[in-house]
């Protein structure tokens, strides 16, 4: 009798088991989310920061790639994303409008801010507006630093010239270097120039430039969340897409975006509305 | 198909800024094969014609220093030219200079490897005809480069073509600045940096085109010295 009720009891756990376990891997069907970011917003480190949590909440797994914003928006047409996180609204509204994606979700900004040497040969400091540090540049011939690769912040900073009906191209102190946010600081940092950049990678990076101009109305910056859709690559992971943009809009991550950087560098690199 | 017409059309279009950029890329790598020429073939004609107590060391550190990585060599250049190092007061950082300084630490010792494994073989047979004859060392130097002129070139080849190839240590160090430093290949990793994949596959096609054409003509030049 009792050998009888041990093996019953066994084969009742064992059962059990594979039945939670069979439950479990129907859980998320692909659990693999390919987030396309822009070089920016990973030098900041925000998604190392937040991918744990993240994954931990539920049960993904972020792979995070990161280009130059056009590079990185090109994921989404070409198939090789299931989400992206970008700030650049025209390109963004481009995006959706050729039918790559459903609608773009923004949810956190900062600003972008302009930095150069201590001395400040320009004079940048204490102006009103981005425009106007411009001007001030042109008009010293300051070295300026440029991102020149059609990314997001280059596209924020062609804006401004833009806005002054001046086209910087080709001047003998505009140092266009086609590359990443983090090397554009370190070649500004070398040549002891001016820049243009977002705040959370030049805090995040080892330089002696000094913080000349920040949060004027014509330097914010808005992040935004895209999710592919479907219909042209069926593996696209749509679902796992929604979930992380949910998640990253959710009340927890929002709070977790905020509170970053404040311990570090004693202000907080991202708001949230 | 698309990318074809597209390499096409950048070579007869002939856009200012491409133009360029190509002017820089040869003028660089055609500096940097020439001072490593100037300095590792004598260096290569020395260790390869005699033998000395150090030449197995040397051999090593040479064969080391050839497949030194790029980025390494990148780096260190990077860090004295650097405003925070030893030659900071220069201000060579993100100029062709420093691109021509990174590459000749990179080739030089490649084209001394290759010189002296050519020497070491025919030095014997040189030795005995130099000694003959009665040359001094440096006339039996200019005598041995000029046997071997054949196989040098090739090694000389081979340097450009590691000049013209290389990005890593280039792109640390010259910054691909516009106008400036941004030769073909930092422009292609640029390109495709920002998604323009047609476009950097047109400027590969292109470089290839150009390293072809060097080949054919230095080859030409090859088949002329041996029929005569």
């Amino acid at each position: 009798m009792k050998y009888v009720f041990k093996k019953f009891l066994f084969v009742l756990i064992l059962g059990v088991m594979i039945l939670s376990l069979a439950a479990c891997a129907k859980k998320i069907e692909n659990p693999v989310i390919r987030l396309s970011t822009t070089t920016s917003v990973n030098d900041s480190g925000l998604m190392a920061y937040l991918q744990p949590v993240f994954e931990a909440d539920t049960g993904y797994t972020l792979e995070v790639t990161s280009a130059g914003t056009g590079a990185a928006i090109e994921k989404g047409r070409t198939g090789d994303a299931d989400a992206l996180l970008v700030h650049a609204k025209a390109s963004e509204e481009e995006f959706i409008g050729e039918g790559y994606g459903e609608e773009r979700v923004p949810f956190m900004y900062n600003f972008f801010v302009i930095v150069g040497p201590e001395a400040d040969p320009a004079g940048v400091k204490g102006v009103a507006t981005a425009a106007e540090a411009f001007q001030k540049i042109a008009d010293a011939g300051a070295t300026f630093i440029s991102r020149g690769d059609d990314s997001g912040t280059h596209k924020a900073e062609l804006k401004i010239w833009g806005a002054m009906g001046y086209d910087p191209t080709g001047q003998p102190w505009y140092v266009s270097v086609g590359d990443s946010m983090g090397r554009v600081l370190t070649v500004a940092d070398e040549m002891v120039a001016y820049t243009f950049t977002d705040k959370a990678t030049y805090l995040a990076h080892d330089n002696a430039l000094s913080l000349l101009l920040e949060e004027t109305d014509d330097m914010k910056n808005t992040y935004a969340m895209i999710a592919i859709k479907p219909e042209r690559y069926p593996d696209t992971n749509y679902e796992g897409a929604q979930a992380f943009i949910e998640w990253m809009t959710s009340e927890k991550a929002l709070k977790l975006i905020a509170e970053y950087g404040v311990e570090e560098y004693g202000e907080q690199l991202f708001f949230v509305p | 198909m698309q990318t074809l017409l597209e390499a096409f059309r950048l070579l007869l279009g002939a856009d200012p800024e491409l133009r360029q950029i190509i002017a820089v890329t040869m003028q660089m790598s055609l500096l940097s094969t020439g001072i490593s020429a100037l300095l590792g073939i004598p260096l290569g004609v020395l260790i390869g014609a005699n033998d000395f107590k150090a030449k197995r060391l040397v051999n090593r550190l040479l064969h080391t220093l050839m497949g030194l990585p790029p980025v390494v060599a990148g780096l260190i250049v990077f860090l004295l030219l650097s405003r925070s190092g030893p030659l900071g007061t220069f201000k060579l950082l993100y100029s062709v200079t420093a691109m021509v300084i990174a590459q000749v630490v990179l080739i030089t010792p490649i084209i001394t490897g290759l010189t002296a494994n050519v020497v070491s073989i025919k030095a014997p047979l040189i030795r005995e005809t130099a000694a003959g004859i009665g040359l001094s060392p440096f006339r039996r130097m200019l005598y041995t480069i000029y046997e071997c002129r054949v196989p040098f070139v090739s090694n000389i080849l081979a340097g450009f073509g590691r000049a013209i190839a290389e990005v890593g240590a280039v792109q640390m160090v010259g910054g691909n600045v516009q106008f400036k430093t941004r030769i073909m290949t930092t422009a292609i990793m640029m390109q495709t940096n920002m998604g323009h994949f047609e476009f950097a596959i047109a400027l590969g096609i292109v470089l290839l085109l150009i390293s072809f054409l060097v080949n054919s003509l230095v080859g030409r030049i090859q088949e002329k010295t041996l029929s005569a």
